[in-house]
Order: C-alpha cells, then structure tokens, then sequence
C-alpha cells in the first residue's frame, strides 16, 4: 500500500534519529493550572497537551446525575493551531470518539463510588499534535486526575506502537504515523491491565503480539516518569512553600 | 515517623490488616488510593494533598445560606454536596414565614452535619451553644486536607494557638475557620493559620509555630 519514497530509516536509525524500541523525550509538569483542581502539562516528543481535573462537583445538566456514582466527563479537544492546516475548532467526529475511549480508559481506576451524584470533568487540550495526541492526553490526565486528589486504584499510562516498513516500532511520531503500515495506541495500569487497545492499519498476530508487548513497555517507562513527576511536585512544595494561597472571605 | 509520597496504586504493605484511609486491598496487599503522604504505624493511611471535602457526621463545618425553601435553608459547605438545615434544627422554634429573617441567604453559619445518606443529603443542625450564626469576626478558608494539621493531635496545636493568639477559633472541618478576637490579634491568628497550611506537610511543626508566634508577638512589643 505505501509505495511512497519515503524512507523510515537511515542506518538503523529512525527519521527523529531513535531506535525502533525508544520513546520520544517526555517531559511531565504537574499542578500548572491554579484555578483548576488538578492540573498537568506534557510534552511527548513534538505532542504538547493540558490536561484540567475539576470535581468532583454538583453535575449540570442535572439529568446525567447517577444516584450511586460519580459520573466521569471527558473532553478532547484540538486547538485550531495544533496542526499545520488550522483545524476547525470545536468538537468533530474524530474528537468525540477519541474523547469516548480515553473516558473508558480512565474510568475502571476511579472509585466513582465515592461521590454519589457527583461529576469528575476532564478537559484535555491538545496545543501542538504531532501523532500519538491521545495517549499524551490520557497520560496527563491521570497524572492530572491524581494531582486533584481523586481516588484510583492505580494509574493509567499510555503509549503507541506502529508498524512501518514492515518493522514494529514505538511511539509513531507523524510523518510515520501518516505514511505507515499501523497505529496501535494502548492504555494500561502499571500491573498490566489494558485499559484501552486500538488498531488502525493491517498487523498479523505475531506483529500485533509483538507490537502489544512493545507499547506495554514503552507505558511503564511512562508511568515511572508520571510517578517521578507527581513525586518531584511534593518535594518542590516542601521547599518552597507558600504558592498556594489562603482565602479570606468576609 | 514513618512518611513516604505515594501515588495511586503503590503496593503499602502486604499485610492487609494494616489497610487504613485512602488505601484498599487486593489479593491480600494494601495499595494506595491517594496521591498523597503515606503513614506507617499499625495502620497505614495514606493523607492526601488535595481533594474535595466529604462531609461525614459529627463534623463541625461553616456555611453560607444559599437558598431557602418551605422548611429548609440549603447551605453551600464548601462540597460537591450542599447541607440541609431543617427549621426544627434552629435552636428557637420558628415559623416557616420567618426563616429568612433569621438566617437569609449569604448568612454565615458554624453548625454540624448530623448525618448524611447514602444519596448524600446532608443533614445539619444549629443544636448547640457552640453553634450559630456568624455575627462577628473573619472566615478563611484553607485545603480541609490541611485541618488534621490546624487541629494537632489531640487539638494540641489549636488550643495553643488560641491561647497564643487570644481569639475565638472555629475551625470547620470543610476547610473553614472563624477568627474572632482584637484586630491586631486576628491579624496573627490569620498570619499563623497560612503558615501552617503553607507547611502542613512538614515535620516539628507545632514547635515552629510556637517559635513564630514568640518573634512576631516580641516584634509588636
């Protein structure tokens, strides 16, 4: 299908000058938004996104109120600047879906049982896309969600294979997202269970095996830099305290 | 002490009879709910860092009337679930008519939560002589993560600070606490209650403060 004259590699190497098993530069900062409850900020390669936490909170419209749970709202959104051709702004059929499933990536670690009648609104913007947004989107948002003091029973870490010129390699950046053979994103906790799992393009078994375990490898590097950067967000407010203020109403 | 940052899903212990607030158990170990700080004594809990405030009964919190209906003021708690004070919980007996004159809307109430469904509905009273409406004095608010810290172990830090600072302190478990007292002393009440949310999560605490509150009170001297 891809006769183009592209070439993927150049002595071994990818375009981006990695190897076919390494992730991009990952960069994680945690609490970047004050008036939001849990906030974080990610770079992933060229990948620039926000991820807001607010809640849990009263939900509006009253009628998507649960009795028993909190319901869990999620929105991915694409600035208009974020790709080369401005995209249109506002919700598509592509956004709406990626919304969708990183919601149903996120929701089996959430003890939504805690907060009865409650909602947990997750807004994700993507500033800058290049290839793999959604799992640099669910990767912040649970670094964000954990910042806004929510209970999980773990994390959620996200990452992507793909598959070109017949070789499986890590973390598709976009030109070989857009020129290659398949895209494979996966959600996963840290102990291994698949919160998400997506194909686009044609794998056979052993490959898609293959690609499976190299995204699953790449998602606990993640999750150790998640962890690193929740972690690193408490000592620095042990030393330098006092950015968080105190309000006085009257 | 033990203390140790934990984030959601970090293996505690493998006991799983130490399980505490804010962890749970799997296949027999105890993992952290919470991103937070994780206690080891007998039990482990694990405090967390932020985070909204569950009202649960017996709790004291401060509230703002913001509507009132046939027999009940709705009272913004600083929660994802507002409080319900019912007319027969007003300490006088009134009638439906003249609710608003007692407590209008935009009224500041100290009061307790007395008890709270499994729908939440969150029920509260004004039952007592330490609580009522808010007359005088400044509310502030700070993270309800941090109230355990204001308080002190036994109510040692609280019951310090308002024998140092000479005001009436009420602290509401939602984050909210009244300040009554001389405009100089609240003025300190207030400058100590921000540092000890500043510092909540900070060992010795209790000492600082009392270090602090000695130089500031040598300063006005």
């Amino acid at each position: 299908m891809d006769e183009t004259d592209i070439s993927f590699f150049k002595d071994g190497l990818r375009l981006d000058g990695r190897k076919a098993d390494q992730l991009r530069p990952v960069k994680i900062e945690v609490g970047v938004l004050a008036r939001a409850d849990g906030s974080c900020y990610i770079e992933m390669g060229g990948n620039k996104v926000i991820a807001a936490v607010y809640g849990p909170r009263e939900v509006h419209p009253r009628h998507l109120q649960e009795a028993t749970r909190a319901i869990v709202r999620y929105r991915y959104n694409m600035a208009s600047f974020s790709v080369e051709d401005r995209k249109r702004p506002g919700p598509d059929r592509r956004s709406q879906e990626l919304s969708k499933v990183s919601r149903e990536a996120l929701e089996p670690v959430i003890l939504t049982s805690f907060f009865p009648r409650s909602v947990i609104d997750v807004f994700v913007e993507v500033l800058q896309a290049d290839a793999g947004t959604r799992t640099a989107g669910i990767n912040a948002a649970a670094v964000a969600l954990a910042d806004a003091g929510i209970p999980m029973k773990s994390m959620i870490s996200s990452c992507a294979a793909g598959k070109v010129a017949d070789t499986i390699i890590l973390d598709p950046m976009k030109e070989e997202d857009n020129f290659g053979q398949a895209d494979l994103p996966i959600a996963m906790t840290p102990g291994g269970d698949i919160t998400l799992l997506q194909m686009d393009g044609g794998l056979t078994p052993d490959e898609f095996q293959r690609a499976v375990e190299m995204a699953m490898k790449g998602a606990r590097d993640i999750y150790e830099m998640q962890r690193e950067a929740l972690v690193k967000k408490y000592s620095q407010m042990v030393e330098q305290p006092g950015r968080e203020e105190v309000h006085v109403c009257d | 002490m033990d203390r140790k940052v934990v984030v959601p899903g970090d293996l505690l212990s493998e006991d799983a009879k130490r399980s505490g607030e804010g962890t749970y158990v799997k296949n027999g170990s105890v993992y952290s709910l919470l991103y937070g700080l994780a206690n080891f004594r007998d039990k482990i809990n694990v405090i967390p860092l932020a985070g909204k405030y569950v009202p649960v009964p017996g709790d004291n919190v401060i509230g703002v009337v913001k509507d009132i209906t046939f027999s009940n003021w709705i009272v913004d708690i600083n929660s994802p679930y507002d409080g319900l004070l019912h007319i027969s919980e007003f300490p006088k007996r009134i009638e439906s008519e003249e609710m608003s004159k007692h407590l209008h809307i935009g009224s500041s109430i100290m009061t307790r939560v007395t008890d709270v469904d499994p729908t939440m509905k969150v029920e509260l009273t004004l039952n007592d002589k330490k609580l009522g409406l808010i007359k005088a004095g400044q509310v502030i608010e700070i993270s309800h993560t941090r109230v355990p810290r204001l308080i002190g172990k036994g109510g040692s830090m609280i019951s310090m600070l308002k024998k140092e600072v000479n005001c009436n302190i009420f602290v509401g478990q939602n984050g909210r606490i009244w300040i009554h007292g001389g405009t100089e002393d609240m003025d300190l009440a207030l400058k100590t209650i921000t540092l000890i949310d500043r510092e909540a999560h900070t060992n010795g605490l209790t000492d600082r403060i009392v270090d602090f509150l000695k130089t500031e009170k040598g300063a006005r001297s």
